[in-house]
Formats: C-alpha cells, structure tokens, sequence
C-alpha cells in the first residue's frame, strides 16, 4: 500500500477515483448503514410509529367523545324546553285556578255582604217605624197639654174636661 | 427611562421562564458561534491568505487517516469514519433522542422526525405501493444518511462522504443488487417482462428490449453519480470562490458574495439529492415488485 501523500501526489486530479481509499470508505459505510438501520428499526421506527397510532386513538377518542357531548348537549337542550314548557303550563294552570278561586271567595263575600246589608236595612226600617211611632206619640201628648194650657188661658176659671181636649187633639192629629 | 426598565424586567423573568425549555439550545447555539469564531481566525493563516491564485478545489475531498500519516487501509478510521460517525449522531440525535418524549402533541424536534417519517414512508406506499413497505427501513435509512451526510458536508472544512464514487456506487449497486435478486426472486421469470414492452408493436420489441436492457444496467451508474457529481461540484466551486475571495483582497466581497448565493443553493442541492435519490430506489423497488407494464 502506497503511502497517503505519494497516493495524493499521484491522484492531483480527483480523489474520488483513488481506489486505494476505496475499501476504507466501503467498510465504514456498510458499518455506518448497518448502525443507522439498526437504530431505526429497532428504536426510532417502532417509537414514531406507536406515537402515531397513539395520536390516531386519542383523535379518533376525542371525536367520538365530542361527538357524544353534541349528542348529550342536544339532548338537554330538548329536555330543558320541554320542561320550561311543562313549567309554563303549570304556570298557567296555576294561575287559572287561583284566579277562579278568588272569583269563589270574592262570590261568597259578595252574597256575604248582601245578606248583611239586607239585614241591617230591615232592621233599620223597623228602628226608623218605632222612632216614628214614639215621635207622633210624644207629638199628641205635647199638642194635649199645650191644648189644656191654650184653653186654660183662653178660658179662666172654667173646668176643663180633659177627656175632651183629648179626644179633640186625637182628632186633629190624625186628621 | 421608567417604559425602558420595565421592557427589560419583562424580557428578564420571559428569559427565567424559558431557560429550562431553550437552555439546551441556547448552549448549542454558542458553541456554534464559538465554533465560527475559531474557524475564521484558522481561515486566517490558511493559505488563501497568501498571495496569489493557490486554489485547490479537490483538496477537501482527500481521504486521509484520523491518526498518523500511514496508509488507507481498509480498516483505518479515516475523516470518512469520523463524517460517517457523526452523520450516524446526527440521524440518532433526530430520530431516537428527537423522539425522546413519545409525546401525543409533540415537540419541535419530534415532529421534526416524525414529518421525515410520514414524508418517506407516504413517497415508498406511493411510489412503490404498499407492499414495498417492509423495505421503508432500508430506504429510510438510507435517505437520512445521504440528507445527514449532504447536510454535514456544508459544514466549512468538513469532509462530504457523499461526495466520493465509493459511497454512492456502493449504495447504489446494494440498490440495484437487492432490487434485481428481489424482482426473480418475487417474479421468477417473469420479471424479464420488464424488458418486453407488450404495448409496443410486435416489431419494435426485440428493439425495445435491448435499449430497456441496457438502460436497465446504466442505472446504478446514473443513480450514483448523479450524487457524488452534484456534490462534489457544489463543493468545489465553494472552494473555487472562496479561493478567489483570498486572493483578492478588498475585491474579495464579489465572490463572497457569490459563495454565499452558491452555498443557498448547495442546501438546496443537498436535499433535493437525498430525495432524489430515495424516490429513483421507490421506482426501482416498484419495478421489481410490479414488473408488468
């Protein structure tokens, strides 16, 4: 084997057509290629591979699980206007029989009070018939004795019947 | 005063914050920087310094032992085994560390090598279908090795292990080896129909099947040089211009410029060849596996 610097003195053009070097260069590529492929196989590959199905089963998971979120949330959707409408219905109801109720109650007190009122008014009447009957009473007795008195002093000295002047003061009043 | 003291307490406790996620990358970031410092004061008292044009492009591509001055022997650990090694770093620092976290949402490293993951095993089911893929981890290692390898030949004074014939060629035959014993293996004889154009007039076919056959073993020679050549001329003309950048003094901006538009397009290159290179294995895999036109 020539030496290096006679080889390079003798190759001046291209060193790539010293075959001298050649068998160094092959030898260290089949080694540097057979190291590559067996970190590639053996490590890296298997690696790259099971992180990229890795990845597919967490996109594939995440999908169908926010394909079931869409699902549920449209569902709840449907379930919550179902059950504002039931709470409006009831709502509704509610208020209906509330109402009706208090028409009942405000009926009966009505009746109530008429009842009451129509009471208090026969009465009143009967109060209002004594007081009138007392007052042409009193009327009579107070016209008699102003009678005996007006005859008294029309008439000094003579004796009054007084049986007359009440039957004439009856007359007149009622007349 | 008072707006500025605050800016900079915000931008104080945002640091504390995120020191514990960037406080890696922030060290890898200075011993980069640190790495650049170096290497433009060895630029220096490099030769280009020195008057006159002593530009040699091929230069960089010399194959020499990591230890001594001895002879290449085919055991030597050579600058080929130190590029090689940490290409090898490189693709278990993506792949196996990058991946540390197997985390569901995955960090900027991680998705990093889980979007090489899908971009080559989508190109294989695509291109070769889907029973190539028990194949995807020789194509993908050998894609990542030519983008490692590409990519750290555009480091300054690096050495491009795919830059040399001996690589590609060696790639590229173990291709069309494995992809020719496959398709008999898989076809048995009638995996010479891939020869026999049946669509073609009766005529034209013996024609036809000479020109397939033959272009049938160009192959491994397209598939490999087409790597080393864009490689080793991208470098090259780097080191052409920035020969020129040496030698010119004040001048020497022009060409600096142009070695910074040409190492643009070099990082370009260097993907496009990884790819490039794995997409023609798909199509030769395809054949083998689906020979009938």
């Amino acid at each position: 084997m020539a030496d290096n610097a006679a080889t390079a003195a003798a190759a001046p053009g291209m060193p790539q057509l010293d075959p001298s070097s050649f068998p160094n260069q092959i030898f260290w590529l089949v080694v540097t290629l057979v190291a590559i492929y067996f970190i590639l196989s053996r490590v890296a590959l298997p690696r790259i591979a099971s992180v990229l199905a890795e990845r597919q089963g967490t996109l594939t998971n995440d999908l169908a699980a926010a394909e079931d979120l869409k699902r549920k949330a449209v569902e709840a959707e449907a379930a919550y206007n179902k059950a504002l409408a039931d709470a409006r219905n009831e709502a509704n109801k509610i208020a209906e029989e509330t109402r009706a109720a208090i028409q009942a109650d405000l009926n009966d007190a009505i009746a109530r009070a008429d009842a009451e009122i129509a009471a208090k008014a026969t009465e009143s009447e009967a109060r209002i018939g004594e007081i009138r009957a007392g007052a042409v009473q009193s009327i009579e007795e107070v016209a008699r004795a102003i009678a005996g008195d007006i005859a008294a002093a029309v008439a000094p000295g003579t004796s009054i019947d007084a049986d007359a002047v009440a039957a004439a003061v009856s007359a007149r009043v009622k007349g | 005063m008072p707006q500025t003291k605050r800016r900079g307490k915000a931008v104080a406790t945002e640091s504390t914050n995120t020191q514990g996620k960037s406080g890696a990358s922030r060290i890898v970031f200075f011993v980069l920087i640190g790495l650049a410092a170096i290497l433009f004061v060895l630029g220096l008292t490099d030769s280009y310094t020195q008057p006159g044009f002593n530009i040699k492009p091929m230069e960089q591509f010399l194959v020499e032992p990591l230890f001594g001055n001895g002879p290449v022997q085919w055991y030597t650990p050579t600058n080929v085994t130190l590029w090689m090694g940490l290409s090898i770093a490189a693709v278990a620092a993506l792949m196996v560390m990058g991946t540390k976290g197997r985390a569901v949402i995955p960090s900027r490293s991680q998705s990093m090598a889980e979007l090489a993951y899908g971009f080559v095993r989508k190109m294989v089911e695509d291109v070769a279908g889907k029973d190539a893929l028990p194949y995807f981890p020789y194509i993908f290692t050998v894609f990542l090795f030519i983008l490692s390898a590409n990519f750290l030949g555009l480091i300054p004074t690096s050495f491009t292990t795919t830059s040399h014939f001996a690589v590609t060629a060696t790639l590229a035959l173990a291709v069309f080896l494995s992809v020719t014993i496959l398709g008999f293996v898989k076809n048995g004889a009638s995996f010479l129909s891939l020869f026999w154009v049946s669509s073609a007039p009766l005529v034209l076919r013996p024609v036809l099947a000479i020109i397939e056959l033959i272009s049938y073993f160009v192959r491994p020679v397209s598939h490999s040089v087409r790597l080393a050549g864009a490689m080793m001329a991208g470098h090259a003309v780097l080191k052409v211009f920035a020969g020129f950048a040496g030698a010119l003094g004040a001048a020497g901006i022009v060409p600096i410029l142009g070695v910074v538009a040409i190492y643009g397009l070099e990082v370009l290159v260097s993907a496009i060849q990884a790819y490039v290179f794995t997409i023609l294995t798909c199509v030769y895999l395809k054949d083998a596996l689906h020979p009938h036109h």
